[in-house]
């Protein structure tokens, strides 16, 4: 097992441990979660020396080849930043939130969500495949949903991890079909081939679309305006987790995946124009929102907000450099915010309030965390001798640097420095106003130095921004190399990580950043009144608003459309069947094709003006059902002589049996049901109702004239030439049903069954309302058994059944077959069911309708299986000629024994079904008479 | 010929379907059986019309197509058995709610069943 590999599969299966260790204490808890990420971080640090030498680790598993799916991991220099990060400070934030949750808290649970969120980052930053990467980068946001609404008793919670779901949840959408299409032009998912054709990119016209797909992705992952609402509204995290995820982490994605793609995407007016100029906003924004926050997380929010808004500028300036400065701030901001954060955790832990105008001079109640909480937002307001500063310095210096605003180039650097006045004055907000500044007001807890260890993550961090601010380039100097190489894709310019670079612009841009912060905090009360006039909109309401009008418009939408009536259902089926069907019509240049038309015959036309009269009076007469019935007998006997006019006996013969079964089964049922139909559409819906119809017809009717009037290029003809040599049988039809198809009969054979087993179920226990007479009131006949109907039926039994096993035996060359022959065997045992009762019958007859439909499809399926056993495909058939005396020559077939097989099931089918229903009739009726 | 064919099968569709759109569960079988007659009909037909062809091998030149045939032979089989599970499920319905509307509530008594509910509470 290589080790990259191991990396993210370790913290995966880092995942269970809190979950089975969260039955010890907390302190033990928090140990045995860290130490999988920590086995993790060692095996990166393992491989770090080779990465910061140039290499670059790639492991590939392949999944589906074919759709460029794989499961693929990469260690470069970028991946390399992030990973230390993510677990770096994951270690961090394990160590703080044990002291930072509460005993009522399920320490598990969060450890778990933490963990699974560890792993999602680290698989963004570590795929080596494009479709891999959003798969984590989905995770992410689903983990961080969880995060946030970890305490989900609070409707503050609830509400701001789904309003971060959605926001990121969408963009993710975004980013999938912005990758889709990427790999789509380059031709494969693979990163680094993808990081190679940068060229081939930028030259395709899909490129636009692309490159604003991703940027969507990557701008609401890191909440960038106009969808920074979200990360304000995700503070009701608990803090490791706004520390993790909402600082260092997560929000950084986006910024991740901009500079992933910066070889592939940057270097256009596009690219330059929408990420510089959203991050240019970003920036002046958050810095402005920071400075008016009275909650010591919102301030730390939005300054997030206006940092990442800061390297999304850089990043789109374009320039070599301006991507080295973008990346060594990445790695600031996230030493100094994760620990302010922090900070701001402890404080709200140890003195129970959040709120700036509460917390006052908190220096003499915790001098400890102040130092430490002040030396780090000095590194965000960008004091020298701090990391900040020198970050600050080199975006100050590449602000001065672009001139792809033309002539009001000027203005960016102008607007820089005007965003780093506002940092400055919030960051001095952040010191002055919680740790002097007068005495706390009516705080719930007097506050105190939190405990030792709660103090260690902070400690670490902040000891980072000093040691990077005065040894930048011995501490990371080889890291933001390394990681600039890869983020370019080669070719890192020169550039110095020295403190001091003399007396220049950038200085005197830092310097009157500086004073420029002081005299805005000095004059803040202006400004707060200022802002004051402002109605006061807050995001998360407008958010809520907006959702809860989707829903609520959602919910009429389905009421309209889905209100439970399987009419209205049918009508929005069959508009839908005009729409579809009707479309692809006006394509069609002719109706009529060039095939010679049948000429009319006397016959056809008598056949035809019968059939379109008796459909019309059973739409006519639909309300007086028995006569509706009758009607539509007379249909089905038309189709019949249709079938029979048209070459098709098969089908004729199907059809008559077929018919007589039907009609039987209908009048059975209508003898349940009420006689008449109430009178009950309105006109207007009778119209509706004629006029769609209408339409279906004319176009049924109009895409069968155009076939029949096309010539036929039709497959039957190997049917027809095979039929007699390779399935023995001169009946093509039945060949074809019983031989060259016969998984499909077999099949169709099995639904029959199933049909009617499912008719057996809901037939049984079925309570129905028993009807004492007829329409009019006059009460059944008492001679239920005609003496005439049973006499002559019991005669004509042999005589059936002797035409059935006719049909049947001849079906393989002459018209017949098993269904036929089943059917007719059907009405034939009918028949004398209603000659005779259901009780005669059961008497005599003394056949279970189940292990016939069982036994029936059994036999059809051993005869397939059987060829099995001379080393041939299911279903192969087999037939030979034999002479008997007397008989002469006959034929055996095994198509003959799976055509037994159909021949039972359909007669099971058939009489499972109306044998049940018919007996209904009797019992019911029996137990009528009884009540009376 | 073949345009009266395309008529009636036109016209049966029809009607079957404005029964299908009915609100009452028997006139709903009676356009389902109504259009897979027609459904059958349609089918046969993409074989095209033949008068007179053979129906067996060695009876004549010309064959009608076998393929179409034997599809619409197994519908029309499990077109009955789909009749039949439909008509039973509309008694079912009619035995379990009272009433024989697809909707499974008559529509003029929706007033009174809800004035009927409302006294009940």
């Amino acid at each position: 097992m290589n080790t990259l590999l191991c990396i993210p599969l370790l913290v995966l299966l880092g995942t269970l441990v809190p979950l089975c260790s969260t039955r010890y204490s907390r302190t033990a808890c928090a140990f045995l979660t860290a130490a999988l990420p920590a086995v993790a971080l060692f095996l990166v640090l393992q491989l770090a020396p080779a990465i910061l030498d140039g290499q670059r680790f790639q492991t590939a598993i392949e999944w589906v080849p074919s759709l460029g799916l794989s499961l693929a991991f990469r260690l470069d220099g970028l991946s390399l930043l992030f990973s230390l990060l993510i677990l770096g400070i994951g270690l961090l934030v394990i160590l703080y939130a044990r002291y930072y949750l509460s005993s009522n808290d399920n320490i598990g649970k969060f450890f778990c969500y933490l963990i699974l969120f560890m792993f999602a980052m680290l698989g963004v930053v570590m795929s080596d495949n494009l479709i891999q990467m959003w798969v984590f980068w989905e995770l992410t946001s689903i983990s961080s949903f969880l995060l946030i609404s970890f305490w989900g008793h609070k409707s503050d919670a609830r509400k701001g991890a789904r309003m971060a779901l959605t926001i990121t949840g969408t963009g993710g959408l975004f980013l999938l079909a912005g990758l889709l299409m990427l790999g789509n032009v380059v031709g494969s998912f693979e990163l680094q081939t993808v990081l190679d054709s940068g060229d081939v990119i930028r030259a395709s016209s899909a490129y636009p679309v692309i490159t604003v797909l991703i940027l969507i992705g990557a701008f609401t992952k890191s909440a960038q305006f106009p969808f920074h609402f979200w990360l304000p509204n995700a503070m009701a995290a608990p803090t490791p987790v706004s520390a993790y995820l909402h600082s260092a982490t997560m929000v950084k994605a986006g910024i991740f995946l901009m500079a992933r793609f910066y070889p592939s995407l940057a270097g256009t007016d596009l690219w330059f124009l929408m990420v510089s100029m959203t991050g240019l906003a970003t920036f002046l924004l958050g810095g402005y929102l920071a400075l008016f926050q009275h909650d010591l997380k919102g301030l730390l929010a939005n300054s997030t907000i206006s940092h990442l808004g800061l390297i999304t500028l850089l990043l789109g300036m374009g320039t070599d450099l301006a991507l080295v400065a973008a990346i060594f701030h990445i790695i600031n901001h996230a030493t100094f915010k994760a620990s302010l954060f922090m900070a701001a955790g402890i404080i709200d832990h140890e003195s129970g309030s959040r709120d700036m105008r509460q917390l006052n001079g908190l220096w003499k109640y915790m001098p400890y965390t102040a130092t430490l909480a002040m030396v780090a937002s000095m590194a965000m307001a960008g004091v020298p001798l701090l990391n900040g500063f020198l970050s600050k310095e080199m975006f100050f210096n590449e602000t001065l640097h672009q001139n792809s605003l033309g002539s009001i180039s000027w203005m960016v650097p102008v607007l820089a420095t005007l965003g780093g006045v506002l940092s400055v004055a919030y960051s001095l907000r952040f010191i002055h106003d919680v740790f002097f500044n007068g005495e706390p007001i009516n705080l719930p807890k007097t506050p105190h130095e939190p405990p030792r260890y709660m103090r260690v993550p902070v400690e670490v961090l902040v000891a980072l921004c000093l040691a990077v601010g005065i040894f930048p380039s011995f501490i990371v100097g080889d890291l933001l190399y390394s990681a600039s190489n890869a983020a370019l894709n080669g070719d890192v310019p020169s550039y110095s990580l020295a403190i001091w670079h003399g007396f220049n612009i950038p200085l005197l841009m830092s310097a009157i950043a500086l004073v420029g912060g002081l005299v805005v905090y000095y004059n803040r009360q202006h400004l707060f009144k200022f802002q004051a006039q402002f109605p006061t909109n807050d995001p998360k309401i407008l958010f809520e608003r907006a959702i809860q009008q989707l829903v609520s418009k959602a919910t009429w939408f389905i009421g309209f459309t889905e209100n439970g009536s399987l009419q209205r259902y049918m009508y929005f089926l069959m508009m839908l069947t005009i729409i579809v069907s009707a479309y692809p019509l006006l394509d069609l240049d002719a109706t009529a094709g060039h095939r010679p038309e049948i000429p009319l015959d006397a016959l056809s036309i008598t056949g035809a003006v019968l059939l379109s009269l008796a459909s019309l009076a059973t739409v006519i007469w639909h309300r007086r059902r028995m006569v509706a019935l009758l009607t539509l007998s007379v249909v089905g006997l038309i189709v019949t002589l249709a079938f029979a006019r048209f070459s098709a006996p098969d089908l004729a013969l199907t059809q008559l049996s077929v018919e007589v079964v039907t009609i039987i089964l209908l009048m059975l049922a209508l003898f349940f049901l009420p006689q008449k139909t109430p009178k009950e559409s309105s006109p207007r819906r009778v119209v509706r109702d004629l006029g769609i119809s209408a339409m279906i017809g004319g176009i049924v009717g109009t895409v069968i004239f155009a076939l029949m009037t096309r010539p036929l290029d039709t497959i039957s003809d190997f049917f027809t030439e095979n039929s007699k040599t390779g399935g023995g049988g001169t009946n093509v039809v039945n060949v074809i049903l019983v031989d060259f198809r016969g998984f499909d009969t077999l099949g169709e054979i099995t639904v029959l069954g199933i049909a009617a087993l499912g008719i057996f179920k809901l037939i049984s226990r079925m309570r129905l309302y028993m009807p004492s007479g007829n329409e009019q009131g006059r009460p059944w006949s008492s001679d239920r058994h005609p003496l005439m109907l049973s006499v002559v039926s019991q005669s004509l039994l042999p005589l059936a059944l002797l035409v059935s096993a006719y049909i049947f035996l001849r079906g393989h060359n002459m018209p017949g077959g098993g269904f036929i022959a089943g059917l007719i065997t059907s009405v034939a045992i009918i028949q004398q069911y209603v000659a005779h009762g259901v009780d005669w019958i059961k008497d005599r007859l003394k056949l279970d309708y189940q292990i016939m439909i069982g036994s029936g499809i059994g036999i059809a399926t051993l005869t397939g299986l059987g060829s099995w056993l001379f080393g041939r495909p299911f279903l192969t058939s087999w037939f030979d000629y034999f002479y008997l005396p007397v008989i002469g020559k006959f034929e055996l077939a095994s198509a003959m024994l799976f055509d037994l097989g159909v021949f039972l099931t359909v007669v099971g089918a058939t009489m499972l079904i109306l044998a049940n229903l018919g007996q209904l009739t009797t019992s019911e009726r029996a137990v009528y008479e009884e009540e009376v | 010929m073949e345009g009266v064919y395309a008529f009636c099968v036109g016209l049966m569709t029809a009607c079957g379907i404005f029964l299908t759109l009915r609100g009452r569960s028997f006139s709903v079988v009676v356009g389902l059986t109504l259009l897979s007659y027609a459904v059958n009909l349609f089918l046969f037909a993409s074989g095209r019309l033949k008068l007179d062809a053979a129906a067996v091998l060695g009876m004549s030149e010309e064959y009608g197509d076998p393929l179409p045939q034997a599809l619409v032979l197994t519908a029309i089989v499990i077109g009955f058995a789909m009749t039949a599970f439909a008509v039973i499920l509309a008694m079912r319905a009619r035995a379990d709610l009272g009433n024989d509307h697809v909707d499974g509530r008559n529509p003029q008594t929706k007033e009174s069943a809800r004035q009927k509910a409302g006294g009940q509470r």
